[in-house]
C-alpha cells in the first residue's frame, strides 16, 4: 500500500496546512518535508488539514511534502528505557549510549496458551525485573519462542497463534499510541501511602500509590528541587521523570546526579530505575505537549509489569502553555486567560491515567502523578493550577515566604492537604505507629493556633500574650525547624525513613507534652524556650541518623530530665 | 548555498514593520532577505509567513521610504547568520552585527546561524565553578556560578548599570589554570550614555580589550532588539566553545526586548495573552536564556547577566514572573535600600541563585559556606518580621531576643550588603560571622556545633 501524501500550503509556526486527495486521519502521525520531521494531524476539511509539527521548521516550503504513517502516534516500550534520556517522542538524545541488543530468557514453552498482559520472557542482566510482555489485542497458542540469548532490537521472540488462526509476532518493543490509556484488568482502590522520606508529605499530607498530587508554587520556592528530591527518594520501583519546557542545566543536574546516588532500599543506583524524558524550555513547543502523554504512557507501560511507578510532571503549566500556544496558532476561540476552553478535560484526561491496577496478567502495579504547576505571579486562581485542584486529591502548596527564608520543604501547612489521609492509619499503625491519625491532627491544629497567634500579636505585641499562647508559639517554632524543615542537601536528612519520621515526630510531641507540664507548674514559658536540649529537638533530623536510631531514646531522656529540672523559681533566674 | 536570487515589483502591502510579497520564487520559512530602494541604505528582513501564493518579510529597519512599486527584495536562501573569527574582541557592532567603531569587518572563520542550535539536554555539562563577582550579597549569598544565567531584576533610577559594569570589571574564577575571561555586553535599546558608561568603564579598567559589544540604541528600530541578543549570543558562543574562553554575556535591558516583542506580535495581529504579551513569549525567552552554559568536551563556557527593569517595580508582571521561570534564579534590587544609601541595592530575599549549591562549599568556596549563608538568610527573614511587628507594636512590646533581631535587620544591611569596595569571598563570609554573633546561640539552629565553635567566640560581639 503506498502512503498518502500531501502538499503544504502554508507553514507557520509549529502548524502547517496541507492539501491532499489521500485520506488521513486525525491523530494520525505525518513525516514531512526533506528531513521527515514528525507531525501529527490536528484538523481535517475537506482536502485541506491542519497539522502540527514537532520540530523547527525553519527552512520548510510551501509545496514540500507530507507523507502519512497510517497510525496514531506512537511509542516503542520496550528494553534500553531505563537510565536513559529520551525528547518528547521518545527518541534518545543520548543516542551513542543505547543499546543494540538485549538478553532474552523465554519463560512458557510452545503450546502454552497466552492472554494479552502475560509475559513470555524476562531479560536478564537488569537490575529490575522487567517482563516482555504480550501487548493488548494479541492472545493464542505459543507456537514458536526464541532460546535463551541475545537478540537485536527488531528480532522476532515469539509467536502466537490465536482461534482465528491468525500470528501475532512479539519482539523486544511493542508499539503503543500514547493518547490512549492502556488497558488494565481493573482499578483498585489507591489506599496505600508512597512514602516519600519528605516528612511533612509522609506525615502531614501523604500521596496514595497510585495517587495523583499538584505542587504549586512560583519562580523560586523550590519546586524542581522537591521533584528531583521525590524521584530520588520515594519508594517507587520507575521513575519516570519529565522536564516540560524546563531548563537544560536541570536535565544536566539529574544526569550527572543520579548515576552517583544509591536507592536506600534497594542498593541500586538510582539511575537504573530511572527514565527521563526532556522538552526543556529551548525545544520545540509541540513537542513539549507529547512529552507528557509520551511519559504516562511508559509510565503505564512499567505498571503493566507490576511495578510501582512514580511519574514527576515538571512541569504541567509549561504543557498548558505548549496547549495555548498551539492553540493560539489554530485560530481557536480563546478561554479563561487565554487557554483553550478544552484545558480542563486535557488535564483530567492525564492525571486519570493515575491508578494503583490489577494488571491484565493479574499483577499489582500503580502509576502515580505528581505534577508540578507554574502559576504565574505565584497566583493559585489562575486556570492551570485552579483545574489541577479538580483532579488531584494531593494539594502541595509553595509558599514565597518559606522559601524566601531558605525554609525547605517550602510547602505551607496551612494552604495544602491530603484528602481522605486517614486511610493510611493501618498503614502506620503496621509500621509501628497506631497513634498516627490524632498526631496528625495535634500538629495541624498547633500550626494553625500558631498563624492566629501571630496575627494577633502583631497587635498587641508578643509580651502581652498569656504564658500558655507563649508556650505554643515555641513548640509550633520547634515543630517548624525540627520537623517540617528537611534539607535537600543533607546526606543525613535527604531522605526519613518511616521509622525515623516516627521516632523524631514523638520526640516532639513529647516535648510538647512535658512543657505544657512544665507551664502548669508555673514556670515561665521563657525558661522552656532556653532549654539547651531545645537545639538538640531543633537538629535532630540533621544529626540523628538511620544508622543510630537509639540515639533518640539517649535525646529523650535527656528532654525527660531537663523538663524534669524545670522548677517555678528558675523562672526569675531568666 | 543556493545563489542569491532578487525580484522587484511582486510587494502588495506594507504595514508597520511588515512588507507582503507576491509568491513567485522558492523560499523558506526564516530565510534571510535584504531589501533594496532607489537612493537608501539596505534594510535587512526575514521571512515572517508562507503560503502558496504570498509571502510576509518582516524588515528589521524603519519602513519609512519604501514603496511598493520599485522595491527589490535579494533572497539569500538561508537563516540570518553571523561572521564571527578571531579579533572579535574589543570591537563594537550594532544590534545587527554591523562593525559600528570605524574599524574593518571581521575576518571570519565561521558564519553562523543566529538562533544557535538546539542544545541537547544529554551533551550539557552540570554548571559548577564559582565565579567572585566582588559583590558580598551575590558571593556569599546567592552565588554565581560558571554557566548560569542570573538575571538583576531592577527598577526604573535603579543602579543597575553600575552593578553591571562592576561585576565586569572584578568577575574572576577562583581556581588557577581557570581559563581566559571574555565580556560580551549587549544594549538592547538603551540610551547612547549608558552604552558610553559601560564603555568608559571597561576602558578604565583595562579591559576593554577582552569585551565585544553589540549595541541597539534607543533610538534604532524595535524589529532590530529581537535579533541583537541573538547576534550577540552568537558571537558569545564562538568564543565559548571555539576559543575555549569563559564569556560573561552582560545584555541590558530585556524589559525593551519583551517591549519589542509585543510591538511585533501585535502588528502580526496575533491573539495577546497576559498585558499583550504574546502567548509564546515564554519559549522565546527560553531561546535566549538557555544559550547559557556549558558543554561536555568544550572548555569554555556561556554565563549570562540579563538586566530588566520591572514595570512598575512588580516582581508579578508577566517580564519578570516569565524570565524568573526560566532562568537559573535572579538578583532583586529594592528601593527602600538605595533610599536609605545602601550600595548596591540587593535584597537578599526575594533574591536566589539555583545554582549556589554546585559551586560552593567543600572542594569550591569554603566548607561552612553553605551553611552560613543558610542561617544569614533564615536569621534576616526572622529579623524582618520582628521588623513588620516593631513598626506596629513598638520596640518596648518586643522580647529581648526580638530586639537582637532589630539590631541584627540594620547591621546586615547597613555592614554586609553596603559595601564601600569590592570584597573577596574570604572578606564577606568574615562579615557574616561577625553580624551572627549578634544572636544568641539559641537562634542558631541551621548552624552545626562545630560550626559555632569555630566562628562563634562571644568577644568579639
Amino acid at each position: 500500500m503506498t502512503p498518502s501524501t500531501a502538499g503544504i500550503q502554508w507553514i507557520g509556526g509549529p502548524v502547517l496546512h496541507a492539501r491532499t486527495r489521500d485520506p488521513f486521519r486525525i491523530g494520525e502521525a505525518i513525516e514531512v518535508g526533506p528531513r521527515r520531521l514528525p507531525g501529527e494531524v490536528i484538523r481535517l476539511d475537506g482536502d485541506l488539514f491542519i497539522a502540527q509539527v514537532y520540530e523547527d521548521t525553519t527552512g520548510l516550503r510551501p509545496g514540500d511534502t507530507v507523507t502519512g504513517t497510517g497510525r496514531p502516534m506512537s511509542v516503542a516500550l520496550g528494553p534500553g528505557l531505563l537510565g536513559h534520556i529520551f525528547d518528547g517522542l521518545l527518541r534518545p538524545l543520548d543516542a551513542s549510549t543505547v543499546e543494540q541488543d538485549f538478553g532474552f530468557v523465554p519463560t512458557v514453552g510452545t503450546g502454552q496458551h497466552l492472554t494479552a498482559g502475560a509475559a513470555f520472557g524476562h531479560l536478564p542482566g537488569i537490575g529490575i525485573r522487567q517482563d516482555c510482555l504480550v501487548p493488548p489485542g494479541a492472545s493464542g497458542l505459543v507456537e514458536f519462542v526464541a532460546k535463551e540469548g541475545r537478540y537485536g532490537r527488531d528480532a522476532v521472540l515469539c509467536r502466537l497463534v490465536d482461534e482465528m488462526g491468525r500470528t501475532h509476532d512479539l519482539g523486544f518493543f511493542q508499539h503503543w499510541p500514547v493518547r490512549k490509556p492502556r488497558p488494565v484488568a481493573e482499578r483498585l482502590p489507591a489506599d496505600e501511602p508512597m512514602i516519600t522520606g519528605q516528612r511533612i508529605l509522609d506525615v502531614l499530607f501523604p500521596v496514595a500509590r497510585g495517587g495523583r498530587a499538584a505542587l504549586p508554587g512560583g519562580f523560586g520556592t523550590g519546586k524542581t528541587v522537591l521533584q528531583e528530591t521525590l524521584a530520588k527518594w520515594c519508594d517507587a520501583d520507575i521513575i519516570i521523570y519529565v522536564g516540560c519546557g524546563e531548563r537544560g542545566n536541570e536535565m544536566a543536574e539529574v544526569l550527572h546526579e543520579f548515576p552517583d546516588l544509591t536507592d536506600p532500599r534497594t542498593g541500586r543506583r538510582l539511575m537504573e530505575r530511572t527514565v527521563i524524558i526532556a522538552n526543556t524550555s529551548n525545544m520545540p513547543v509541540a513537542a513539549r505537549e507529547a512529552s507528557i502523554y509520551t511519559a504516562v504512557t511508559v509510565g503505564e507501560y512499567f505498571r503493566d509489569q507490576g511495578l510501582h511507578v512514580a511519574l514527576m510532571a515538571d512541569s504541567t503549566s509549561r504543557w498548558a502553555e505548549a496547549l495555548r500556544e498551539v492553540s493560539g496558532r489554530l485560530g481557536e476561540l480563546p478561554g479563561e486567560a487565554g487557554y483553550p476552553a478544552y484545558l480542563s478535560s486535557r488535564l483530567a484526561e492525564f492525571y486519570e491515567r493515575a491508578a494503583r491496577v490489577r494488571t491484565l496478567a493479574g499483577k499489582t502495579g500503580s502509576l502515580t502523578i505528581i505534577g508540578a504547576v507554574s502559576p504565574p505571579a505565584g497566583d493559585f486562581s489562575e486556570p492551570v493550577t485552579s483545574h489541577t485542584k479538580r483532579y488531584v486529591r494531593c494539594f502541595w502548596g509553595l509558599d514565597r515566604e518559606r522559601a524566601q527564608a531558605r525554609f525547605y520543604p517550602a510547602i505551607h501547612p496551612l494552604h495544602s492537604y491530603s484528602d481522605g489521609a486517614v486511610r493510611f492509619a493501618d498503614w502506620w499503625t503496621r509500621r509501628g505507629n497506631p497513634r498516627w491519625v490524632a498526631q496528625r491532627e495535634r500538629l495541624l491544629t498547633l500550626l494553625e493556633a500558631q498563624a492566629d497567634l501571630e496575627r494577633m500579636a502583631r497587635i498587641v505585641g508578643k509580651d502581652a500574650l498569656p504564658p500558655a499562647q507563649q508556650l505554643t508559639l515555641v513548640c509550633a517554632e520547634l515543630v517548624n525547624e525540627g520537623f517540617l524543615r528537611q534539607s535537600a542537601y543533607s546526606a543525613q536528612d535527604r531522605y526519613c525513613s518511616p521509622e525515623r519520621q516516627t521516632s523524631i515526630l514523638q520526640l516532639i510531641l513529647r516535648f510538647i507534652e512535658l512543657s505544657e507540664g512544665a507551664l502548669e507548674r508555673g514556670v515561665a514559658p521563657q525558661a522552656i524556650a532556653e532549654l539547651p536540649v531545645l537545639r538538640r529537638l531543633q537538629r535532630m533530623g540533621e544529626e540523628i541518623g538511620q544508622s543510630d536510631l537509639t540515639a533518640f531514646d539517649g535525646l529523650r531522656a535527656s528532654l525527660e530530665s531537663a523538663m524534669a529540672g524545670l522548677t517555678k523559681e528558675e523562672t526569675h533566674a531568666a | 548555498m543556493r545563489p542569491e536570487l532578487s525580484v522587484r515589483g511582486t510587494a502588495t502591502a506594507i504595514e508597520g514593520p511588515l512588507l507582503f510579497l507576491k509568491r513567485n520564487i522558492e523560499v523558506g520559512l526564516g530565510e534571510a532577505v535584504e531589501i533594496w530602494q532607489e537612493g537608501e541604505a539596505p534594510r535587512l528582513g526575514r521571512i515572517a509567513a508562507l503560503d502558496d501564493d504570498s509571502m510576509v518579510v518582516e524588515v528589521l529597519e524603519s519602513t519609512v521610504g519604501l514603496g511598493l512599486a520599485d522595491v527589490k527584495v535579494r533572497f539569500f536562501g538561508e537563516p540570518i547568520h553571523l561572521a564571527v573569527g578571531p579579533g572579535l574582541l574589543g570591537r563594537i557592532f550594532d544590534g545587527v552585527g554591523r562593525p559600528v567603531d570605524g574599524g574593518p569587518p571581521v575576518a571570519a572563520s565561521l558564519r553562523q546561524r543566529i538562533d544557535g542550535r538546539n542544545l541537547n539536554p544529554a551533551e550539557r555539562e552540570l554548571p559548577r565553578d564559582f565565579i567572585e563577582t566582588g559583590v558580598t550579597a551575590i558571593d556569599l549569598m546567592n552565588s554565581l556560578v560558571r554557566g548560569q544565567k542570573l538575571p538583576i531584576f531592577s527598577a526604573g533610577g535603579l543602579p543597575h548599570d553600575r552593578i553591571a559594569a562592576e561585576i565586569a570589571v572584578n568577575a574572576r574564577l577562583r581556581r588557577e589554570g581557570s581559563g581566559e575571561f571574555a565580556i560580551v555586553f549587549v544594549g538592547i535599546g538603551i540610551s547612547h550614555d549608558a552604552a558610553e558608561n559601560f564603555r568608559r568603564a571597561m576602558q578604565d579598567s583595562g579591559a576593554l580589550a577582552h569585551t565585544v559589544m553589540f549595541l541597539n540604541l534607543a533610538s534604532e528600530p524595535s524589529t532590530q532588539r529581537l535579533l541583537t541578543p541573538r547576534f550577540a549570543l552568537t558571537a558569545a558562543e564562538y568564543l565559548a566553545f571555539e576559543e575555549g574562553r569563559h564569556v560573561l554575556v552582560i545584555m541590558t535591558d530585556l524589559t525593551n526586548y519583551c517591549e519589542a516583542l509585543r510591538e511585533v506580535s501585535s502588528s502580526h495581529g496575533e491573539i495577546p495573552s497576559r498585558k499583550g504579551y504574546p502567548g509564546y513569549m515564554y519559549s522565546d525567552l527560553a531561546t535566549i536564556y538557555e544559550r547559557a552554559g556549558c558543554m561536555r568536551g568544550y572548555g569554555g563556557t556561556v554565563t549570562q547577566l540579563p538586566i530588566l527593569t520591572m514595570p512598575a517595580e512588580d516582581i508579578s508582571h508577566p517580564i519578570p514572573d516569565l524570565t524568573g521561570y526560566i532562568t537559573e534564579g535572579q538578583v532583586v534590587l529594592d528601593k527602600g535600600l538605595d533610599h536609605k544609601g545602601v550600595y548596591p541595592p540587593i535584597n537578599v530575599l526575594p533574591s536566589l541563585s539555583r545554582l549556589m549549591d554546585k559551586g560552593i562549599g567543600k572542594g569550591w568556596t569554603d566548607p561552612d559556606h553553605p551553611a552560613l549563608a543558610n542561617q544569614l538568610f533564615a536569621s534576616y527573614a526572622k529579623s524582618i518580621r520582628v521588623r513588620v511587628l516593631a513598626s506596629v507594636v513598638g520596640s518596648e512590646g518586643l522580647t529581648a531576643i526580638d530586639r537582637d533581631y532589630l539590631a541584627f535587620a540594620d547591621r546586615f544591611e547597613g555592614e554586609l550588603i553596603a559595601q564601600p569596595a569590592e570584597r573577596t569571598l574570604e572578606e564577606s563570609m568574615a562579615v557574616g560571622w561577625r553580624l551572627l554573633r549578634l544572636l544568641t546561640i539559641a537562634e542558631l539552629s541551621r548552624l552545626n556545633d562545630a560550626q559555632i565553635d569555630r566562628h562563634m567566640e562571644r568577644d568579639h560581639a
